[in-house]
């Protein structure tokens, strides 16, 4: 049915870090390592984790995937699809073999996103290795649980920092009947950024919404009734456009060469910086930005408006990846780390210093 | 406590808060000895109803000083003790925060005081167009506060989510009186997520003093159908087959017998009386897609065995075919003295082995339990009748519920999906969960409030606690189910 590896090797990984945690040290968590790139650099040496995989249990009737973390996304994916379901949440994969660990670690989410929930909204347990060697499992199987702090879902977008994702349970969504994307002519960012907030109070099936160089694309998924009438409704010009290349950030302006920027910022926020060359995803939530880019100035006015900017890829080494954390949350945060991986064993540096 | 030490501290208080503001008499403070669990209760040293964020800090910074314990408060509808008061501390109600600071309608978003009730932010941008999708069955008095204290469900969520689902920014004072945000209406998150760590946390992490919760479009067309069945597992085998279409229905929700019984008696929806179980499934979307799925569930449901399925022809029938669902808890209220409600989640497969051995313990303990399900998402409600008034009932009736929330795990499922745990649940807890997991929970509560001053006693078990449970509980010397996988 699938080609989904079965290999469980949760006991080497055991040992491994219990040698750690004995000896003194710290590693890099990685899986395939297709987005070791995203926070600081590391020099530590790389624990491998991609091998753990399997499938442990999954039941489409039941809405829910419970898989190993090394087990390969593009296979997860084609899994889903021969049930006719999916991730709700779109991942970019940024290589072939992307995993599912890396994928929840990363916690990077694609077009969907700014229409549904992220992926810590569709995480639901976790069996995790800290950073004294010990098991844990925390959340569930069950799509409603709220017995103990969810710590499972504060592991997405953790990148690696707090333990070793061993096993996820994740929610999966049914496939659209049909999706359509539809363009429109929109010559300035904050007239797209207007119109796509307005048709947010309606009721369409929007799914994705991407607007560069005076157009905006918006992909309609859903009920092939549903999906038509919004058609029929919003007019527009009915186009192919490949979000997988967009999600996979394959488009020309995202040149390897050049640095690139993410700012996010709440969606209807006005355009930053009017005139310059930009994808704009998320219904106004997502931006990209190739290019030199004055981090720092980026930042003051991001957070005037309650958003952040992350120096994605490609900056010069002395601009923090991630936007700062006011003191008193840095330390909150760093003594979360602190209970999960005294030691600071795991991926240390990897978000901020000491995180 | 002493009268003396309850009269300095509400002259402090008082230094800051209106008069009136700090209950201190014993006849005021009868209201707050309890929540919706009121099976237990405890008399707060006092309770104080700040009406500003500033009072809030003054408060906390005053019970950090002296190491008071603080149970915070919002309508008090907990079914598990969340809000029970602390014999030594205080109960921060949030109550009189009750203000809708603002709605913004490009952003779909509302910035509420943590003191608003659910129901209300639904009413106030209804001419909008929009809504707030959480709806526990309490919404008409529950407050969005402890919404987000307990991670509270709905009818709904299956389609919409919890209320982790549905927040998008949260304005908290810590237990040292200073004030953090956790602000994710950007879609992005700096750092670690904490909302999914605050969302549930049961009042013990922080005081939420701002909310601002995500608004959703009202749908355009939004229609019922009701199955009925001559057994509960061919209901049950329906949802999982409705889901398999690839159909999310808005809500889908089952009754049994006992349920249905109590229900039609007190609100005449119109429910067949004889039957086994009613499906109520309902479909939201454009006016045509509605009518399709519609089609297709009301196939599903005959070829599933349904001996009847309904289609409510109206608005007000629709509303009617829910009135019974939603009161369910007061119509099972009305048959006996008193009934104790649980909630406990399992995967849909494992229905009619949990509905099976519910029957056999309702047998063995002599006690009725009727069930209500939220059969989309797992979440199952027994209701089980009894009369406190019969020496030792309560007791037998409490742990009837332990052993059903006992099944629950058995199953891989847990034993809480929408109520939280607060005093009701921290045995279960020991079996859930093992020792790791609780000391790591333990843990992650000192990174907040390392003198544990904020709703003690709640939520997380002690080892202490556990070991008493597990005493109790050990059967030929074996503690319960030491096989189960603890997840």
């Amino acid at each position: 049915m699938n080609d989904i590896v079965d290999v469980d090797i949760e006991a080497e990984l055991v040992t491994q870090v219990a040698a750690l945690a004995a000896a003194g040290g710290s590693v890099e968590v990685v899986g395939s390592g297709s987005k070791r790139f995203y926070g600081e650099s590391l020099d530590t040496l790389p624990m491998e984790v991609a091998a753990h995989s399997g499938i442990i249990d999954y039941d489409p009737a039941e809405l829910v995937i419970t898989l190993r973390a090394g087990c390969r996304l593009r296979e997860v994916e084609a899994l889903l699809a021969e049930h006719r379901q999916m991730f709700g949440f779109e991942a970019p994969h940024f290589g072939p073999e992307a995993t599912i660990g890396g994928m929840v670690a990363s916690g990077l989410a694609g077009p969907r996103r700014g229409f549904a929930g992220n992926i810590r909204d569709f995480v639901l347990g976790v069996k995790m290795l800290d950073g004294r060697g010990e098991v844990l499992q925390f959340g569930g199987r069950v799509i409603k649980n709220v017995a103990g702090f969810d710590l499972s879902r504060v592991l997405v977008g953790s990148l690696g920092t707090l333990g070793v994702i061993l096993e996820v349970s994740i929610r999966v969504v049914p496939m659209y009947a049909i999706e359509t994307t539809l363009a429109f002519e929109h010559s300035s960012a904050d007239a797209h950024i207007r119109w796509v907030n307005e048709l947010g109070s309606q009721p369409f099936p929007l799914s994705a919404s991407a607007w560069h160089d005076g157009t905006s694309r918006l992909r309609l998924s859903g009920s092939e009734q549903g999906v038509n009438q919004a058609i029929a409704e919003l007019g527009g010009e009915r186009v192919k456009f490949d979000w997988a290349e967009l999600r996979e950030q394959k488009h020309d302006l995202f040149v390897l060469e050049q640095p690139l920027t993410r700012v996010s910022l709440p969606p209807a926020s006005v355009d930053l910086v009017p005139g310059r060359p930009q994808w704009i995803e998320w219904g106004g939530a997502q931006r990209w930005l190739s290019g030199e880019v004055d981090v720092a100035a980026l930042r003051e006015k991001a957070v005037t408006l309650g958003g952040s900017v992350c120096a994605f890829r490609g900056h010069a080494t002395d601009v923090a990846v991630f936007h700062p954390l006011a003191p008193t949350m840095l330390k909150l945060q760093r003594s979360i780390k602190s209970s999960l991986d005294p030691a600071g064993i795991f991926n240390s540096g990897r978000i901020y210093p000491g995180l | 406590m002493s009268q003396s030490l309850r009269e300095k501290l509400a002259a402090e208080f008082r230094k800051f808060l209106p008069t009136e503001n700090v209950v201190d008499q014993s006849t005021s403070l009868a209201a707050y000895e309890c929540d919706g669990l009121s099976a237990y209760r405890e008399t707060p040293l006092l309770v104080l109803l700040p009406e500003t964020i500033e009072q809030v800090q003054q408060v906390m910074r005053i019970c950090h000083q002296q190491r008071l314990p603080v149970v915070s408060r919002g309508a008090g509808t907990s079914l598990s003790g969340g809000a029970l008061p602390h014999p030594e501390g205080v109960v921060l109600s949030l109550a009189k925060m009750k203000r809708i600071l603002k709605v913004d309608t490009l952003s779909r978003l509302a910035v509420v005081e943590p003191g608003v009730r659910n129901l209300a932010i639904s009413e106030a941008v209804k001419s909008l167009g929009l809504y707030y999708a959480p709806d526990p069955s309490s919404q008409i008095a529950c407050s969005i506060g402890g919404n987000v204290a307990e991670n509270a469900g709905g009818v709904h969520c299956l389609k919409y989510g919890l209320t982790l689902h549905n927040i998008l920014a949260l304005k908290l004072v810590g237990v040292d009186g200073e004030i953090f945000e956790v602000d994710q209406r950007s879609l992005h998150n700096d750092g670690y997520d904490l909302m999914p760590l605050l969302v549930g946390s049961e009042g013990m992490l922080a005081i939420v003093v701002e909310v601002t919760v995500k608004l959703l479009p009202i749908p355009r067309c939004a229609r019922v159908v009701m199955g009925v069945f001559d057994s509960v597992e061919m209901a049950g085998d329906s949802v999982a087959a409705i889901i398999a279409e690839g159909i999310i229905p808005a809500g889908i929700e089952m009754m049994d017998n006992p349920a249905i019984r109590a229900a039609e008696d007190f609100v005449h929806a119109g429910y067949p009386i004889d039957a086994e179980a009613v499906l109520i499934c309902e479909l939201d979307g454009t006016e045509e897609e509605v009518v399709a799925q519609i089609e297709l569930v009301e196939g599903v449901l005959q070829r599933g065995g349904a001996v009847d399925t309904r289609l409510a022809r109206d608005e007000a029938e629709r509303l009617l075919f829910w009135s019974g669902r939603k009161a369910a808890f007061p119509a099972v209220g009305r048959i006996s003295p008193d009934y104790y409600c649980i909630d406990g989640t399992i995967p849909r497969k494992a229905l009619s082995r949990v509905l099976t051995g519910i029957r056999e313990l309702s047998a063995e303990y002599g006690l009725p339990v009727a069930n209500v399900f939220h059969a989309g998402d797992g979440n199952l409600h027994p209701l089980i009748l009894y009369d406190s008034n019969n020496e030792g009932e309560l007791e037998r009736t409490e742990e009837l519920g332990s052993k059903i929330l006992q099944l629950c795990i058995q199953c891989g499922g847990t034993i809480t999906g929408e109520h939280g745990v607060g005093v009701e649940k921290l045995g279960e807890m020991c079996i859930q969960f093992g020792e790791a997991e609780r000391n790591q929970f333990h843990a992650i509560r000192e990174c907040f409030d390392p003198l544990r001053l904020l709703n003690p006693g709640k939520a997380i078990p002690t080892l202490a606690r556990c070991a008493e449970f597990n005493s109790m509980h050990v059967h030929q010397g074996k503690v319960p189910h030491p096989d189960i996988e603890r997840f």
